[in-house]
C-alpha cells in the first residue's frame, strides 16, 4: 500500500510510504543491502517491514534466475504491517534479477539496474532473446541505468583490491544511492562495516568508499540527470527505547525472558541444522551468560530427546525445527505428553511435504502440531503474529508448559524467521513472573499427583531426596503412578491428559476482535504470520464501508474459550491461510461453523491485495470450488 | 571432577531395590545383573536421589523400574540422547543408561556412536543376549550369522556387530565386556565403569532363556569358560586356560594376535593402548573372548567443558547492537 502524497519538501519529493526491492546473485550480498538500509530506515524514524526471499542455493551459478536473492522493504510513517505487495523501487543487479523480480513492480515505478551486468552472457542465462534495456519493454518504468560495476571499481581503485573484491563492493554503491534517495544516514553502515571488516581494513576502506561514492552519485545525478530524492515521514509510534527484531531474535530473547520468568537457571536448547530454524540455534548458542546451553545433536530425534531429558532434570527444555525434523521428533513429544514434563518445541514452518521448498513459508504444520501424533496425544499449540510477538509468544510457551506440565509447540515460519520490524524494548522489570515450584516434600508424594485445579503433575528434580521415583512412557496408575495396563485406569488417564489441555483455555486471554465490530457480516479469521496482510485488508474493506472485522488467533490449541460463540455472530467466515486449509477445518470441526477456506500456498506471503479482492469478491468463483481449495502454484 | 562425591556408606543392595515386583521371564539373566548393580551400588555408597537410570525399550529397558533411585524409561534407542540431556541439565547427577543390543546398537545406534564420540560422563550399559526379547525372538544386530528366529526361518543372513568394537570405533574411552553369570567379575567391572569420568561402555553378555537360550554356552560352559575366555587385567599378561598355560601375543611381523604357550613374550595388557583393545575387542572363537576392561583411557567429559554463566542483564541482552529513542 505505498501509495502517497506528492509535495516538494526541500527539493525532495514527500513519500507516505515506499517499497523497495534489492535483487541480485546470490552472491550479491542482498540479504545484507536490504539489512543495512533496514537499521538507516529505523534510525530515521520510519516504520517498516521487511522480507528477505533467498534461494536455497547457497551459491547457486552465478546469472541465473535460480540463484535469484532478494530484500524487500516497505517503510513509512503509517500503518506499515506487511513488506508490501507491490514495488515502488526495484534495485536489479543483473538480468536474472530483473526478469524474477519485475512483475512485482508497480506501473510507473523505478527500476536501478547495472548496465554493466546486462552483457550478452547474463542476458543469455536470464533468458532474454533482447537486452531489455536497448528495447521498449521497460517503457512503463522509470529506467535508471548506471555503470555500477566501473562506478564502484573507480570508487575503490586507491585502495588498490582486485577486479573480484572491487566487484564485491557493488552492493555498497547501489545501498549508498538509495540511502540518497531517501535521505538517510550512512552513519551505522560506516560504522557496521569498520566492525565486520576489523581485521581487514582494506576492504572496510574500499566498502565505505563504495558507499560514499553511491551516495554522492545521488547528489550529483539530482543536478545533472534529473534524479529524484525523496522525504518519508516519521512514523508516530509510543515512545520508548527501540531496535529492530527478526522473529529468530524475538523467540530467543523471548525464551530467555520467559526462563527468568519462570525462575528456571537453566535452559537446554538443542537443535540440529535445518533452513529456516537454524537461526535460532545460531542466537542462542550466543547466550551463554544468561543460562543458554546449546546442543547440537546428532539428529532431531536426539535434539527433542535431549531437550526433554534436561527438562526431566529441571531445566527449560527447548527444541527447534521446521517441518520434515518436527517430524521426527513426534515420538518425543508423546514421551514428554505420557510423562507430562515442560517442553518447547518451536516450528519454523516452510514449504512441503517432504523436503518441499526449504527457503518459502508456509503454515501447512498446523494440523501436524495439533493432530500429529500417535495415540491421544494433546498438546498446547500457540503461534505468534509478528517478529515483535515472537517475544511475547517464547514467554507465554514458557508459562504454559511449566504452569501445565506439557510440551508446547509454537508455530513460527520461514517468513517471521527473517522478516524484521521496529520493536519497543521491553524492561524486564515490567514483564510478566511466573515462578515454578519444584516439589521437595515427600507427604503423599507421587509422581502423577495431580495439582486440583490445572491437573499439572509436580515436577521433581532428581537430586531431591525422598522422591526418588520412575516414569516413562508405559501408562501409569492414576492413583500411585505406578505401571497400569488396568483398561479403566487408561481411560481414565486418556480423559485426565485431555482435560489438562482443555483446561488451559481457562488460564489464556479471551479471544478479542484486533478491527471491526464482534459481529457482523464478516470476520476474516488468520493466525499466525498473516496477521499485517489481513489486518490491511480488512481495514481497506472498512473504509469502503463494508461490515468486516479481522480476528487473529493466538492460541491454536486449546481455542479460547469464547471462540466458538464469537465466530458465530457473523454470517460468513473467512479462514485465510498459507496452506490448503488447514484451520478453516478445526473450527469447522470443533464449532460447526461454516466457515470458508482461501489458500495461498506459492511459498510467498499473502498480499495484502490478495484477500481485499476475496473479502471484495463475496462467494467464492466456482473455480474454487467450496472454497476450501485454493490458489496454488 | 567427580561426579559422586557425597557417598552413603548405610545403604545395603537391597535398598536400592524399588517395591516393584520384577518382571523378568524367570531365569533371566538380567536377574544377575540388576542383582550385580545393587550390590555395585552399595559397595559405592552411591546417593539414591543423585543417581538416575535412563533406558530406552526392551526387556533391559524396564531396569530402572526395579531400582528405589531416579528412573527414566523413555523411547526405543534414544536414552543415550535423553541421558546426555540431563547431563546438561544438571552435570552432578549420577546418570547410568541401561541399553539392550537392539536398542543400542540398531534402533539406537546413531545415538551410541555420537554419545560415545561426545564423552559424555554416563554409565552406559549394554545388555546383549543376540536376541530381540520382548517382541517375541527376532534376530537383533549382534545375532551370529544363521540364526533361525521368526524373521529369519531360513536363518540370518546379516553379519553381526561387535558391541566393543563398535563403541572403540566411535571412540569410546572406556570399553569393558563382562557375562551376566560371572558376577565378581561383573560387579568390579561396573564399579570401573563408574570410576571412570566420561562415557564407559559395558557390554554384559547375558542369556535370553526363551528365545535365545545358552548362545553363549561356547564362551561361558562352565567346561569350556577357561579356554574360551581371556580375563584381561592392567599391567598382567594377557593368559588363559585352566592353568593359566596359554597366553596372547603379537604374531611377529603382522599386527595379530596369536595364542602360544605361556611364555616370557606373552603380551602384557595395557588398557591405555587402543590398538590392543580393538584386537582384544575383536577376538572370538576359536580364540578366547576377552572380558574385563578392555581400553580405559580418560579425557575431559563433554558436559564439563560447556560454558554456561547466569545471571547475564537481560536488560543488557535486549538494548544490545543499534537501539533508538522515540520521544513523545
Amino acid at each position: 500500500m505505498a501509495t502517497s502524497a506528492v509535495s516538494r519538501a526541500g527539493g525532495r519529493e514527500t513519500r507516505d510510504s515506499v517499497v523497495i526491492r534489492f535483487a541480485g546473485d546470490s552472491g550479491d550480498g542482498m540479504q545484507v543491502t536490504g539489512s543495512q538500509f533496514t537499521l538507516e530506515t529505523a534510525l530515521a524514524g520510519s516504520d517498516f517491514s521487511t522480507f528477505p526471499d533467498f534461494p536455497a542455493e547457497i551459491r547457486a551459478p552465478t546469472g541465473t534466475t535460480f540463484g535469484v536473492s532478494a530484500f524487500q522493504i516497505h517503510f513509512g510513517g503509517t500503518d506499515v504491517m506487511t513488506p508490501g505487495d507491490s514495488v515502488d523501487v526495484l534495485v536489479a543487479m543483473n538480468p536474472a534479477a530483473l526478469t524474477v523480480e519485475m512483475s512485482d513492480l508497480k506501473v510507473g515505478g523505478t527500476v536501478i539496474v547495472d548496465t554493466d551486468a546486462f552483457n550478452e552472457r547474463n542476458l543469455k542465462k536470464a533468458g532474454y532473446a533482447k537486452n531489455p534495456l536497448e528495447d521498449d519493454s521497460l517503457a512503463r518504468y522509470q529506467v535508471l541505468k548506471f555503470d555500477i560495476t566501473k562506478l564502484t571499481a573507480d570508487a575503490v581503485k586507491p585502495h588498490g583490491l582486485s577486479s573480484r573484491e572491487a566487484h564485491l563492493c557493488r552492493n555498497m554503491w547501489a545501498l549508498g544511492l538509495l540511502l540518497w534517495m531517501y535521505g538517510h544516514e550512512r552513519t551505522a553502515t560506516i560504522e557496521w562495516l569498520q566492525r565486520k571488516f576489523a581485521k581487514k581494513p582494506v576492504i572496510a576502506a574500499a566498502n565505505i568508499a563504495a558507499l560514499n561514492a553511491g551516495h554522492a552519485f545521488g547528489e550529483t545525478a539530482e543536478m545533472t540527470e534529473h534524479m529524484v530524492g525523496y522525504v518519508v515521514p516519521k512514523a508516530a509510534v509510543q515512545a520508548g527505547r527501540y531496535r529492530t527484531v527478526s522473529g529468530t531474535e524475538g523467540l530467543a530473547w523471548g525464551l530467555v525472558a520467559g526462563m527468568r520468568a519462570a525462575g528456571i537457571e537453566k535452559m537446554v536448547f538443542a537443535g540440529y541444522p535445518i533452513t529456516p530454524a537454524s537461526a535460532l540455534l545460531h542466537t542462542l548458542a550466543n547466550l551463554r551468560a544468561y543460562g543458554v546451553v546449546t546442543f547440537q545433536a546428532e539428529d532431531e530425534i536426539a535434539a527433542s530427546g535431549a531437550a526433554l531429558g534436561a527438562s526431566y532434570a529441571g531445566a527449560l527444555g527447548v527444541t527447534s525445527s521446521s517441518g520434515p525434523g518436527i517430524a521426527l521428533k513426534t515420538e518425543m513429544l508423546g514421551l514428554a505428553i505420557a510423562t507430562e514434563l515442560p517442553l518447547i518445541v518451536i516450528d519454523s514452518q516452510r514449504a512441503g511435504p517432504s523436503t518441499g521448498m526449504p527457503t518459502k513459508a508456509e503454515q501447512s504444520d498446523l494440523f501436524q502440531a495439533v493432530h500429529g501424533r500417535n495415540a491421544d496425544a494433546p498438546l498446547a499449540v500457540l503461534a505468534p503474529t509478528s517478529t515483535a510477538d515472537c517475544f511475547d509468544i517464547a514467554i507465554e510457551a514458557v508459562r504454559l508448559a511449566t504452569k501445565f506440565m506439557t510440551p508446547v509447540i509454537v508455530l513460527s515460519d520461514g517468513y517471521l524467521a527473517h522478516a524484521a520490524e521496529p520493536w519497543r524494548i521491553p524492561h524486564e522489570a515490567e514483564l510478566p513472573r511466573f515462578p515454578v515450584t519444584y516439589r521437595t516434600d515427600p507427604e503423599g508424594f507421587h509422581p502423577f499427583l495431580r495439582d486440583p485445579e490445572t491437573l499439572a503433575r509436580p515436577w521433581v528434580k532428581p537430586g531431591t531426596p525422598r522422591l526418588e521415583h520412575r516414569i516413562g512412557g508405559l501408562e501409569r496408575d492414576y492413583d500411585s503412578g505406578h505401571i497400569s495396563y488396568d483398561p479403566d485406569n487408561h481411560a481414565r488417564m486418556t480423559k485426565a491428559r485431555a482435560d489438562k489441555i482443555a483446561g488451559i483455555a481457562n488460564d489464556i486471554p479471551l479471544q478479542t476482535v484486533s478491527l471491526g465490530d464482534d459481529h457482523g457480516k464478516l470476520a476474516v479469521v488468520g493466525w499466525g504470520s498473516t496477521f499485517g496482510a489481513i489486518h490491511q485488508a480488512v481495514k481497506i474493506a472498512r473504509d469502503e464501508g463494508r461490515d468486516v472485522a479481522h480476528i487473529h488467533v493466538r492460541y491454536l490449541s486449546p481455542f479460547p474459550r469464547n471462540l466458538g460463540d464469537l465466530l458465530k455472530r457473523y454470517d460468513r467466515v473467512l479462514v485465510p491461510e498459507m496452506n490448503n486449509g488447514q484451520l478453516v477445518k478445526l473450527l469447522r470441526a470443533e464449532y460447526l461453523v461454516d466457515a470458508e477456506g482461501f489458500s495461498k500456498v506459492t511459498g510467498k506471503p499473502f498480499r495484502v491485495t490478495d484477500i481485499v479482492q476475496r473479502i471484495r469478491g463475496g462467494a467464492p468463483p466456482p473455480s474454487e470450488g467450496s472454497g476450501l481449495g485454493g490458489e496454488a502454484g | 571432577m567427580t561426579v559422586t562425591t557425597i557417598t552413603d556408606a548405610q545403604l545395603a543392595p537391597k535398598d536400592y531395590a524399588s517395591d516393584q515386583e520384577v518382571r523378568w521371564c524367570p531365569g533371566c539373566g538380567d536377574y544377575a545383573i540388576l542383582k550385580a548393580v545393587q550390590k555395585a551400588c552399595a559397595d559405592m555408597g552411591l546417593v539414591r536421589e543423585r543417581t538416575v537410570f535412563v533406558s530406552g525399550i526392551g526387556c533391559a529397558a524396564r531396569f530402572p523400574y526395579y531400582m528405589s533411585t531416579y528412573g527414566f524409561h523413555t523411547v526405543h534407542g534414544r536414552a543415550p540422547a535423553i541421558a546426555t540431556g540431563v547431563k546438561l541439565a544438571n552435570p552432578d547427577l549420577d546418570v547410568w543408561v541401561m541399553t539392550g543390543d537392539g536398542d543400542g546398537l540398531s534402533i539406537g545406534g546413531n545415538h551410541m556412536l555420537h554419545v560415545l564420540r561426545r564423552n559424555v560422563d554416563l554409565n552406559i550399559i549394554l545388555f546383549n543376549n543376540e536376541i530381540y526379547g520382548l517382541t517375541k525372538g527376532q534376530y537383533s544386530p549382534t545375532s551370529r550369522r544363521g540364526t533361525r528366529s521368526p524373521s529369519t526361518p531360513l536363518g540370518s543372513i546379516e553379519n553381526p556387530v561387535s558391541a566393543c568394537a563398535f563403541a572403540l570405533g566411535a571412540g569410546a574411552r572406556f570399553v569393558a565386556r563382562s557375562i551376566d553369570t560371572l558376577q565378581a567379575h561383573l560387579i568390579s567391572t561396573l564399579k570401573r565403569a563408574h570410576a571412570h569420568h566420561g562415557a564407559s561402555f559395558v557390554e554384559i553378555l547375558q542369556n535370553c532363556v526363551v528365545f535365545n537360550d545358552a548362545v553363549f554356552e561356547n564362551i561361558t560352559g562352565k567346561e569350556v569358560a577357561p579356554d574360551a575366555q581371556v580375563l584381561v587385567e592392567h599391567g598382567k599378561p594377557l593368559l588363559f586356560g585352566k592353568n593359566k598355560e596359554k597366553g596372547l601375543r603379537l604374531k611377529p611381523g603382522k599386527l595379530e594376535l596369536e595364542i602360544i604357550p605361556a611364555a616370557p613374550d606373552v603380551l602384557v595388557h595395557d588398557e591405555t593402548n587402543r590398538p590392543l583393545a580393538q584386537l582384544l575387542a575383536a577376538l572370538e572363537p576359536p580364540f578366547p573372548v576377552a572380558m574385563g576392561v578392555l581400553y580405559c583411557n580418560p579425557a575431559t567429559s563433554y558436559e564439563r567443558e560447556v560454558v554456561v554463566e547466569t545471571g547475564g542483564s537481560l536488560d543488557a541482552l535486549l538494548n544490545s547492537e543499534r537501539t533508538w529513542e522515540v520521544v513523545p
